[in-house]
């Protein structure tokens, strides 16, 4: 059990995102939680970032338990991710994206770095050797130097799934990895994030609205509805469920 | 009643009524800002340079009202043509690069005002003497100007007819929309230029507004530009699209202003004026950082 | 066919890292600093050097702190002067009452100082951002610059309130004439250009640009956003620092309030939009496009005036550059909002091509 989300919820103003939400996720596993628009999990995903802070309940992380983090202590916890709609530094190349993915690992100061003398020279060539290794393995060779706000929609997904990558986090959320993609790009992106799960082991939380992807690649599925848990078990557990089939289609209640 | 009671009434009425002056020259960047989402730098200079011609055309024997509505029309063209040259380009790009575009307008306004009507200073009258109301210096010895008194009837005048001017016409919501977003608001067929020419004019109006009553109280003179930089911690204060926002940021800042500098201010050599509205905004900005009536603004991602 | 990259190979991440990676740049640099060093102040004319390089390098210097914090960590500053102006006087005084201590150190010290109210100032950035961030910036310039004026201890007590800057000296090599003042001036310069460039391409220089582009973003990579923040207003209050420090020293010749006022800190802040921001060069682009400015222009109405026989008057003169500058800014903000920089860049690729087309 590396994760543990215990009764959150989370309103903002008079509209409850979140009602008593519980589930778990085992160590190396990929957990998915879908559900129709609106349904709360995005908000799920900040909740357990520390983007939101929910009015109730508590995310247990490893050791850790809390109700009140913050985006920068679960970063350096190891806990990474990505968004729906791209949270690159668009002012910067896709080589400096990944880097910024390293900075928690990166420990000369200021002054070390401007002189540019033996300790920080070091650093900076290992992790860029380090980024290199995500840069080989998500082929990104030959946009390695362009500013990523020129990239199309689909390689700026996948630079910030290496963003993410760069930073070697315990567990990875996922916002929606493939939204957007033609077929192609989704085969190559459900490889990449079954690679990352079997190389290097990483716990992999993701949103998407993709079934065949859910059903393929996960190990559970959490399914949300109106902010409340309606189903939790294995793909397809959840895919005969008549309560999940019920809120995809819309039947009233 | 005892004479520092009477005194510190006189400083605070004082400080008030000068709040009401920057409440003034503040309602012009609330209107643009509240139009077009622009934060408008130059409007120190519209200020300037509308006294400033309305000036020398009174200078150049022009009838009054003649001169009024002749620099009401510049102010207007001169609204078209910044939104034709220097806003309908930057569409849609960051508010910062609007903003500093603003300020090169600013340095414009600034050469060009001189350019045309020369650097040197003039008064300006406009009939109402600086002088203490008579009813109140005599029953109860303050001493409180007629002009600042009118000031602030003309600026109470002038918010009220934009505040309803903005709530309850068709033209006002549509201003709002476009604030808002422009995109939004060319897609259900807003007329983009039209209603940015409309809030440069209106707002052109109220730099002379402005432009007039500092003319009076401080002379029409270069320094006149520096009013806007008085604005803008009333700005802080009143959140930046806050019509009635405004007025209350300026009587805010002109009191606790006027009191400090009075009170506080020859404890530490004077001249603290430079920077003590500054700061009070600064503090005030720590505690509510979009002001007293503005909008929080919540980054989704 | 000059400017070929043809046959220059990367084969490690060091060389890939350089500064200047393309052999035909690393030529270049070495030919420009071997002219500026040795060059000009041997065949430059006294006036040259002391009113217009001299102050381009300190402008350029300013320029370069301020794209520190606007151009590379988003944060905009109209404080500028104010940060000079706490490095003059805070060198001044250094000299003043530690006599011993030697040129060099007074200004790191002035430049330390400097970053001190730089961070004070930037307390607020915590918490507000945008257009009223640079507000509070402007708090910052009125209040310092009331400071420097009603606090007698900064002019040692002097009656005008304005103070004859000491001659410096090194190691007994005194800096008196203006080729002098010049190559102080221009090592300073380039020392910390140096380490202004490393800095902005290491880790710090990419926190800043991720608080930049989107301060969430950033910490959610885990970026620190106070540390970082504080960073960038206490590095470029540095630099602003040592170069209000050089302003007075090698320029002026004065130490005085008047100096440094919000005029200062808007020209500072075109040269940062003129010539780019977020770039080192970009600094040095626009001070000079902003020094040397005015300059043409004056020539250009005097030849004028010579030509035509149309008097121009001063005064026109000095209005037309406000109205000329306030337009340049516009025009780049539409055209190249990355400035001059910018242009050098497209020129450099055309550069590779030539005399091909494509």
């Amino acid at each position: 059990m590396i994760l543990s989300v215990e009764n959150v919820s989370l309103a903002f103003g008079g509209v409850k995102a979140l009602s008593e939400v519980s589930f778990d996720v085992r160590e190396h596993e990929i957990r998915a939680i879908i559900g129709p628009n609106g349904a709360g999990k995005s908000s799920m995903l900040n909740v357990i970032n520390g983007v939101y802070h929910p009015q109730q309940g508590k995310i247990r992380f490893e050791k850790f338990e809390f109700s009140d983090m913050d985006p920068h202590r679960a970063a350096s916890l190891g806990i990474a991710r990505t968004f729906q709609n791209i949270a690159l530094f668009k002012g910067m190349t896709v080589l400096d994206n990944l880097m910024t993915g390293r900075n928690l690992r990166m420990r000369c100061n200021f002054l070390q770095q401007a002189l540019w003398l033996g300790p920080a020279k070091r650093e900076e060539l290992q992790n860029r050797r380090a980024v290199e290794e995500i840069i080989d393995f998500l082929e990104i060779q030959h946009i390695r130097k362009t500013p990523v706000g020129r990239l199309p929609y689909g390689l700026q997904k996948r630079v910030e799934l290496g963003r993410a990558l760069a930073a070697e986090p315990k567990m990875l959320l996922l916002d929606e990895p493939m939204a957007g993609m033609n077929l192609e790009e989704k085969q190559d992106m459900c490889r990449f994030v079954l690679d990352v799960n079997d190389q290097y082991g990483t716990t992999l939380v993701l949103i998407e609205h993709d079934m065949g992807v859910v059903m393929d690649i996960s190990d559970r599925v959490v399914v949300l509805d109106y902010g409340r848990k309606i189903a939790d078990g294995t793909p397809e557990e959840v895919r005969s469920n008549q309560k999940v089939i019920d809120a995809y289609l819309g039947v009233a209640h | 009643m005892p004479i520092e009671v009477i005194f510190f009434i006189e400083v605070l009425a004082g400080g008030l009524l000068a709040g009401v002056m920057y409440s003034l020259v503040a309602l012009g960047f609330v209107l643009i800002y509240k139009a077009s989402g622009v934060f408008n730098f130059a409007q120190g200079a519209m200020v300037f340079f509308a006294a400033l011609t309305f000036v020398s055309l009174l200078e150049m024997q022009w009838n009054f009202w003649l001169a009024l509505l002749v620099t009401l029309a510049v102010m207007v063209v001169l609204g078209l043509v910044t939104e034709r040259v220097v806003l309908r380009p930057l569409i849609n790009q960051a508010p910062i690069t609007l903003f500093m575009a603003t300020i090169g307008l600013t340095f414009v306004l600034e050469g060009l005002s001189q350019l045309v009507w020369g650097s040197q200073p003039h008064g300006l009258e406009l009939g109402i003497p600086d002088v203490p109301m008579e009813w109140l210096s005599q029953r109860w010895n303050m001493n409180i100007s007629q002009f600042d008194l009118f000031a602030a009837g003309v600026a109470g005048v002038l918010v009220a007819v934009l505040a309803v001017f903005f709530q309850k016409t068709r033209i006002g919501r549509a201003l709002r929309a476009v604030a808002d977003d422009h995109q939004a608001a060319l897609a259900v067929g807003i007329p983009l230029q039209h209603i940015w020419a409309i809030v440069w004019g209106v707002a052109g109006f109220v730099a002379l507004v402005a432009g007039l009553i500092w003319g009076v109280r401080n002379g029409v003179q270069f320094a006149l530009t520096f009013v806007a930089l008085k604005a803008l911690p009333v700005l802080l204060i009143g959140g930046f699209e806050s019509i009635p926002g405004a007025i209350l940021g300026g009587l805010i800042i002109g009191a606790t202003e006027k009191v400090a500098e009075v009170y506080f201010g020859p404890m530490v050599g004077g001249g603290i004026e430079s920077w003590f509205a500054y700061v009070v905004a600064l503090l005030f900005l720590l505690v509510r950082p979009e002001g007293l009536f503005g909008e929080k603004h919540i980054d989704r991602v | 066919m000059l400017y070929r990259e043809a046959g220059q190979f990367k084969s490690s991440y060091a060389e890939d890292q350089q500064i200047f990676p393309i052999r035909q740049d690393r030529i270049g640099i070495g030919l420009l600093l071997l002219v500026a060093f040795v060059v000009v102040p041997l065949a430059g004319n006294q006036y040259w050097l002391g009113a217009i390089i001299t102050p381009f390098l300190i402008f350029a210097l300013a320029a370069l702190g301020l794209n520190i914090l606007t151009g590379y960590a988003g944060q905009l500053s109209l404080g500028t002067a104010a940060f000079m102006a706490v490095g003059a006087f805070m060198a001044y005084n250094f000299v003043l009452r530690l006599p011993w201590i030697g040129v060099i150190p007074a200004f790191i010290l002035a430049g330390l100082c400097a970053a001190a109210v730089g961070i004070v100032f930037g307390l607020p950035s915590l918490r507000i951002k945008g257009f009223y961030l640079a507000v509070a910036t402007l708090a910052c310039q009125f209040f310092v610059l009331w400071a420097l004026q009603r606090v007698p201890w900064f002019t040692n007590y002097s009656s005008t309130g304005v103070v004859t800057a000491q001659q410096i000296s090194l190691l007994g090599f005194a800096f008196d004439s203006p080729e002098r003042k010049y190559l102080f001036t221009l090592a300073v310069v380039a020392v910390m250009a140096l380490l202004a460039k490393n800095l902005m391409r290491s880790e710090t220089g990419r926190a800043f640009m991720a608080v930049r582009d989107m301060d969430i973003a950033a910490a959610v990579v885990g970026i620190p956003m106070m540390k970082t923040k504080l960073l960038a207003f206490a590095i470029s209050s540095f630099y602003c620092g040592v170069a209000g420090a050089l302003y007075a020293y090698t320029y002026l010749g004065t130490v005085e309030p008047e100096a440094f006022t919000l005029d200062l800190s808007f020209r500072i802040l075109f040269m940062v939009i003129i010539g780019g921001v977020g770039s080192i060069l970009g600094s040095f682009l626009g001070a000079a496009f902003i020094t040397l400015f005015p300059i043409f222009l004056n020539l250009a109405s005097g030849w004028l005036s010579h030509t035509f026989g149309m008097d121009i008057s001063h005064a026109v003169v000095s209005n037309l550059e406000l109205m000329i500058f306030g337009g340049l800014i516009i025009f780049f903000l539409i055209v190249e909002p990355l400035g001059l920089a910018r242009l050098w860049q497209i020129a450099k690729e055309k550069l590779r091509l030539w005399p091909f087309p494509h």
